[in-house]
């Protein structure tokens, strides 16, 4: 079962939902993150997200299969974009489908969460300044 | 002496100048392979701030390289 992939071209949604679709959902939570236009204070022009395909799409099912074992969910999706986005693109997508609302919330939220931390996928915005720089939530020490 | 593939991914690709290397080792371990590389490089990372995967699956710092393997150091990921 491949619940998440990988995208190296825009985001489609309705076939993502359309896979969730289900007579015992009562359900149905998504989110979606989208490019914004700045990161600590810096204008942001535009941004390339690298990944590790084969590492991040293992580490991806591994997630949500986790996520349908934690919480009273159905099943889930998650696509993860690549390459140059453009200031509003939407960058990822989770969606998730439940019995109840709890259940839906509760995995999308914590899915989202596990992919940004664990899931070997770069950041590399490019500024208005024209500077740019990879994103590591952890900053390297000094040199 | 074994020969392995090294995979570099963001800053340590730029610190590194290349994507990916094939390498001989010595090292009993990924932790000093790493050793070796970031000399070799000047990486700044330490094997604290990194993981390190094998073959496409995480892997642990006292593992033994293996030939033929490709081996990624991983940098904090910043997804999402």
């Amino acid at each position: 079962m491949t619940r998440f992939s990988i995208s190296e071209s825009a985001i489609e949604i309705a076939p993502l939902r359309a896979a969730l679709l289900d007579a015992r959902a009562g359900a149905f939570a998504s989110f979606e993150g989208w490019v914004r236009d700045h990161n600590d204070g810096q204008p942001v022009r535009g941004l390339r997200y690298e990944a590790y395909v084969a590492l991040a799409e293992k580490e991806g099912e591994r997630i949500l299969a986790e996520a349908l074992e934690r919480f009273a969910a159905l099943d889930a999706r998650c696509v993860h974009r690549v390459g140059d986005l453009a200031i509003g693109e939407m960058a990822v997508w989770v969606g998730v489908s439940a019995g109840h609302r709890d259940g839906a919330f509760a995995a999308c939220r914590w899915i989202i969460d596990e992919v940004k931390a664990r899931v070997p996928i770069w950041k590399h915005e490019h500024y208005v300044s024209g500077d740019a720089g990879w994103l590591h939530p952890t900053p390297p020490p000094p040199a | 002496m074994i020969e392995l593939t090294v995979r570099y991914f963001a800053s340590l690709r730029d610190a590194a100048g290349i994507e990916s290397e094939t390498w001989q080792t010595h090292a009993h371990g990924l932790r000093a392979l790493y050793e070796e590389l970031a000399a070799r490089h000047g990486f700044v990372w330490t094997p604290a701030h990194l993981r390190v995967a094998v073959d496409g699956d995480f892997a642990g710092w006292d593992d033994a390289p293996r030939a033929g393997s490709e081996v990624a150091f991983i940098p904090p990921v910043s997804g999402g």
